[in-house]
């Protein structure tokens, strides 16, 4: 598939600058399954990182690893230049690290609203008394972070089904949905687990749309794991390739399309 | 045609994301709430008031306690009558010995007491989930009567083992009919019925779903579960406290420890799952169901019946009837009688259009 070529980088409104997210060495290890090994990285301020790969190469055990959700046995995270040790998944989100799931992994019996509302977390400060008896703080944060629900709602061209039950959904609009939950945290990277798995052509462009647009508009960092060669050769701006948890390649669109190793593992030449 | 929701535009955000956004509805509550403070004080008779509508009432407000725990933030718990145990007799005791304590300030802090061993209860749920959560819960309904039963000073070393509520006295004027206590009990569940539609539709509320439909998304977002979870239980376990003490003030006046027993707890659970998981109303509508329908069929066993049978033989009857209810009603309406409720709101909406 074509997207609208990516836009030449002097025209970015937020031009690729300094390391944001750095992982250094990291291993990861469940009982005997080697996941990771030995995986070095980083992510630059404002670009769109790409990570490819076969399955079980370990992509979503690494977005795992940089929010916290697993611990890697060995190896560093560093965020914008700062060390972290032990990452948590609460850490991540103070940090403004967000995320979508491969297994879409929305609050079911929510209403879309609520879904990208819960999103706001970080930017809810009331204490339950405040909102149990309505007190200004609460009904402050509450209008703002609607004020900042409905910009997304907007963005998404969802406004339609802003009151349904997200379990009623089709799955593109769930995904989509998905997408907006994490935007609505403001994240300065936003970690994105095969986020056009399972759709249709359209659904696909409209989703690159979003994440260009979300690039360009925020200067929002990606990271995004991706099947569809078409979509990553098109949007990312570089792109590092995992196969059984090695990195096998490491570079732009076109330097990773050239190279052996991951033809071979692409082709599934024997190791 | 008459009950609609066309021409209602809402122009801000508060405006839309108000307790009761239909204006019927907003209506039929107001004169609803009004009826029941103005009217039914005067016209209901004294077994109605302090046989039904006053346990019904203060049930009701365990049953949201429980709601909170089990519908809203998806924790499965039992022993709700546990934490009614620990309001009530809270509130005797503080009655007992702080004289100046207003009745409304012994509330509070009884439902305190309990939210404080809520929040004790509650931390098994950082570690299981499910029935083995349902277990562990199960530990603060036997723990509690335990403690009581086993330390004379909550009963104030009463011999029998059974204690008297003090009459509720508020600003000096003491609340001792049925139709004065009962209006106490409707006080107050309107009052904690609003603090809890508010916090079920805010920031609060969002937590406590996120948490009970996907946890490691919450965690993601920032939510801690520790904290909402804790909280969850501190706040249900307030409101079975409250719930607990008006039950024991206003409805049984004497009780001993094991009124509350494991089968009020499942009464409390049962009427949560009748009345809608995850809804304010349910709770209400679930108590009345769970309250009622052994006294509809009594009447109804004794009208057909008469003295024809024996009583023992109705009764077990009136049992089984229940209990076949029960099952019914989960097998074709699993969402509770919010739910039907909400299928008869849409019907109207579009009566006589579409039928
Ligand atoms: N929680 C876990 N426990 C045990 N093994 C795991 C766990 N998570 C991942 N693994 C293993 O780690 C390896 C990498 O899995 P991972 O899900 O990261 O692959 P992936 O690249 O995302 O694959 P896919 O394209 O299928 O999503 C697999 O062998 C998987 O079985
Ligand atoms: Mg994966």
């Amino acid at each position: 598939m074509s997207v609208s070529a990516q836009a030449e980088p002097a025209s970015r409104a937020f031009p690729i600058g300094e390391p944001i997210l750095e992982l250094d060495s990291i291993s990861l290890r469940f009982g005997g399954v080697k996941a990771i090994t030995d995986v070095s990285f980083d992510v630059r301020e404002h670009e769109i990182r790409a990570i490819i790969g076969p399955n079980g190469a370990g992509k979503s055990s690494m977005l795992n690893v940089i929010n916290g959700l697993y611990t890697p046995q060995e190896g560093n995270i560093t965020f914008r230049g700062q060390r972290i040790d032990n990452m948590t998944p609460a850490k991540a989100a103070s940090l403004g690290i967000s995320r979508t799931f491969q297994n879409i992994a929305l609050f079911k019996r929510m209403s879309v609203l609520d879904n990208i509302m819960a999103g706001r977390t970080l930017f809810s400060h009331a204490t339950f008394l405040e909102v149990a008896f309505q007190l200004p703080r609460a009904r402050r944060e509450e209008r703002q972070n609607r004020e900042k629900a409905e910009e997304i709602i907007e963005f998404l061209e969802i406004e339609h089904i802003r009151k349904t039950t997200v379990s009623q959904l089709p799955y593109g609009l769930q995904k989509r949905v998905e997408l907006g939950r994490a935007l609505a945290a403001e994240p300065q990277v936003l970690l994105l687990d095969e986020p056009m798995a399972g759709m249709n052509v359209e659904e696909k462009q409209d989703m690159c749309r979003f994440v260009l647009d979300v690039n360009d508009h925020y200067g929002t960092t990606f990271v995004l794991i991706e099947h569809d060669m078409g979509v990553v050769m098109d949007i990312s701006d570089r792109v590092v390739v995992l196969d059984y948890g090695k990195t096998i390649g490491d570079g732009t669109p076109d330097e990773v399309r050239n190279n052996q190793d991951v033809i071979d593992a692409y082709l599934g030449v024997a190791h | 045609m008459y009950y609609r929701q066309a021409g209602q535009f809402y122009t801000t955000y508060s405006q839309d994301s108000r307790i009761i956004p239909v204006r019927e509805d907003r209506w039929i509550i107001y004169v609803v709430v009004l009826a029941g403070f103005c009217l039914v004080p005067f016209f209901a008779s004294d077994y109605w008031l302090s046989g039904i509508l006053i346990p019904w009432l203060a049930l009701s407000l365990v049953a949201l306690g429980q709601n909170i725990l089990m519908g809203y933030t998806g924790q499965l718990s039992l022993g709700s009558a546990g934490f009614m145990a620990a309001g009530a007799f809270a509130c005797y005791n503080i009655e007992l010995r702080i004289e100046w304590m207003p009745f409304f300030g012994s509330l509070i802090l009884s439902g305190i007491i309990a939210a404080m061993i809520g929040i004790v209860f509650g931390l098994p749920s950082l570690r299981v989930r499910g029935l083995y959560l349902m277990v562990a819960t199960l530990a603060s309904q036997f723990f509690i009567i335990w403690v009581i039963d086993k330390f004379g000073w909550f009963k104030n070393y009463d011999s029998s083992g059974i204690i008297t509520a003090q009459d509720i006295v508020i600003f000096g004027k003491s609340f001792t009919t049925p139709a004065e206590e009962y209006l106490v009990c409707l006080f107050v569940c309107a009052v904690m019925t609003v603090i809890a539609l508010n916090m079920v539709r805010g920031s609060v509320g969002r937590n406590w779903m996120a948490v009970r439909d996907m946890d490691v998304a919450a965690e993601v977002m920032g939510i801690s579960l520790l904290k909402t979870k804790l909280q969850a239980f501190a706040i249900s376990s307030f409101y079975c406290g409250v719930g607990g003490a008006l039950f024991a003030f206003a409805f049984l006046k004497s009780m001993e420890p094991v009124a509350f027993d494991i089968l009020l707890s499942f009464r409390i659970l049962f009427m949560v799952i009748i009345g809608g998981l995850g809804t304010i109303i349910g709770c209400y509508l679930g108590a009345g169901f769970i309250l009622l329908m052994p006294v509809f069929l009594n009447i109804f066993f004794h009208a057909v019946f008469g003295q024809a049978v024996d009583a023992t033989l109705t009764s077990a009857l009136e049992q089984v009837i229940f209990g076949v209810m029960i099952i019914l009603f989960m097998i074709y309406q699993p969402l509770g009688m919010a739910r039907i409720l909400e299928i008869m709101q849409e019907r109207l909406r579009k009566w006589p259009f579409k039928i």
